[in-house]
């Protein structure tokens, strides 16, 4: 059965810019350069440069309001959605100014998972073909096989498989994360990004995220967001740390939790304030 | 001097809650009332060939207002189609569109537009429709209607569409979707049981106008064959029959009016419940 991404590379227009990357150690996915952020006149983001690495995890750890989820969303382009905000700087998606890219087409290749789950009103396969249909997919075979491909990959498969024409309401909340997780995957993103996931879950259910995170790297590359410190280093490879608007610190998640090299980081860290 | 106060304030507080106990059943049995006097007095009209029958020539007695039951049905799908489109589609620019200061003036106007009164809006159809034709209609009556329903389907769209919380919208677009594909795919369904109540609601609310059908839909002693002729509707109907000499026809005017509020009030009930069971859903 043909993959999806199989399936749009025989649209030459679309091919052309995704098949860029080959899984190679240290590919750089994602690069931001001297990134700025505005909400109005107020400047949420200063100077951001950094690189994200192909098929690893990426965390960003810091207080409330230190912008982490504002470069974030930047990513995607979501922030766009919200009036009366600008970015300035560069933003490269392998290389090429995601900025200049069809907006659609950006959200395609980066996917997102939100803090708070939000499957749409429809059934639980629905929920998981909606990607596939708005980015043109017809074809009732393949739709249904990334469908099934992508709940087995967010570890829901066993659970949902006998009721997908039940609504995804009917679901937990950890079955309704990892939903949102299976629909982002099912159009195969080159890039996953997570709102701080597991904010609103159980120590089981973020267990069952992190571990199909785990899964999932090897075909996505994740940037994650999260409050949870043991959280960024358990899952991350590397690990930024925001404090008002300025990436502190970025490098390797272990040098970042035993051996920072900025006196802000390590106090973060080690819980002296935040 | 301590207990005086506190007995004044117990005095106060029994009073007011006896009187707005008492408004309170006022408010319910006015309800109540309509329907029993409706009933009181049409009650001997009311049987099968009412509701099957048209009118007799004048000087007989009998006959029904079916024709006028179909032809407020016909009217108001009529109103329907020409309310409801173009409410829910400037409801959806109001909502997810405009900006702020834009989205007040068009609220404004809209709230200007639901204050005009129904004869007003009655002229303007009688210009835009039966003017032009040359003749009262369907249509024409439908067109008024129609105009009637526009403000509270915007209004109610732009609600129910506001109550959608923004978590699904970024969801969507997160996939690739556009702003319009969003909207059309996630946002107005996770809205509908508000909107088809909301939409019935609105329908009820002009089913039982009266004036912007008098010189737009006319009237009709007969079955109105298509949409372009003029047409028996239940409110008019009822006009004519109460200012006519005949106590026969009084008695088909009070039992008109009956079959009239009970259609509305079946119509609100329905949409009621269509709207229990959305929120009963959205909750689960």
């Amino acid at each position: 059965m043909a993959t999806f991404r199989q399936q749009l590379a025989k649209e030459p227009a679309i091919a052309a810019e995704g098949s860029g990357v080959q899984k190679t150690a240290l590919a750089v996915k994602l690069q931001a350069e001297n990134l700025n952020f505005y909400y109005g006149k107020f400047q949420a983001l200063h100077g951001i440069s950094l690189s994200i690495v192909t098929y690893k995890i990426t965390a960003f750890i810091g207080p409330s309001g230190c912008g982490k989820s504002t470069f974030l969303r930047t990513m995607n382009r979501m922030n766009e959605t919200v009036r009366n905000t600008r970015v300035e700087g560069k933003l490269l998606l392998d290389g090429q100014d995601l900025r200049e890219m069809d907006v659609t087409f950006v959200r395609r290749r980066v996917g997102m998972v939100f803090q708070k789950s939000n499957p749409f009103p429809k059934t639980i396969f629905d929920n998981v073909a909606y990607g596939l249909r708005v980015n043109g997919v017809r074809s009732r075979p393949v739709i249904e096989a990334a469908v099934e491909r992508s709940l087995r990959r967010a570890a829901l498969w066993d659970e949902v498989k006998d009721k997908l024409r039940k609504p995804a309401s009917a679901l937990s909340g950890g079955q309704q994360q990892r939903l949102c997780i299976a629909r982002a995957l099912a159009v195969e993103p080159e890039v996953l990004l997570l709102d701080e996931p597991c904010s609103a879950l159980d120590p089981i259910a973020t267990l069952k995220i992190e571990e199909l995170l785990f899964q999932i790297k090897d075909i996505t590359t994740i940037v994650i967001v999260t409050h949870n410190m043991q959280q960024a280093a358990r899952l991350a490879d590397y690990t930024g740390f925001f404090l008002m608007g300025k990436l502190i610190e970025f490098d390797d998640t272990r040098k970042i939790f035993q051996n920072p090299s900025k006196k802000e980081t390590e106090d973060y860290v080690t819980g002296r304030f935040g | 001097m301590d207990l005086g106060v506190s007995r004044r304030r117990k005095i106060v507080n029994v009073v007011m809650l006896s009187l707005s106990g008492v408004c309170t059943a006022l408010v319910m049995g006015v309800l109540f009332f309509i329907l029993g006097y409706l009933f009181w007095h049409g009650a001997k009209s009311l049987n099968w060939n009412f509701l099957t029958q048209v009118p007799k020539p004048s000087g007989q007695t009998g006959g029904g207002v079916a024709n006028a039951i179909a032809g407020s049905a016909k009217v108001l799908l009529l109103a329907t189609c020409i309310g409801v489109p173009i409410g829910f589609l400037a409801g959806v620019y109001l909502a997810e569109y405009s900006g702020k200061t834009f989205a007040f003036t068009i609220r404004y106007v809209v709230d200007l537009l639901n204050g005009v009164p129904s004869i007003v809006i009655g002229i303007v159809a009688y210009a835009l429709v039966v003017r032009p034709m040359g003749h009262y209609s369907a249509l024409a009556g439908g067109v008024a209607l129609g105009i009637m329903m526009i403000p509270i389907a915007v209004r109610t769209t732009e609600e129910f569409l506001r109550s959608v919380p923004n978590s699904m919208r970024e969801g969507a677009m997160a996939l690739g979707a556009t702003r319009a594909r969003t909207i059309f795919t996630v946002v107005a369904p996770a809205a509908i049981s508000g909107l088809i109540s909301g939409m019935m609601l609105n329908l009820a609310r002009v089913a039982g106008e009266t004036a912007p059908l008098l010189f737009t839909a006319l009237g009709n002693m007969f079955w109105s064959r298509g949409w372009l002729q003029p047409i028996a509707t239940l409110p008019v109907t009822i006009y004519n029959y109460a200012i006519a000499p005949e106590e026969d026809l009084h008695q088909q005017a009070w039992a008109a009016g009956f079959v009239l509020l009970f259609l509305v009030l079946g119509i609100n009930v329905t949409a009621r419940m269509i709207i229990a069971r959305g929120s009963a859903s959205a909750r689960r």
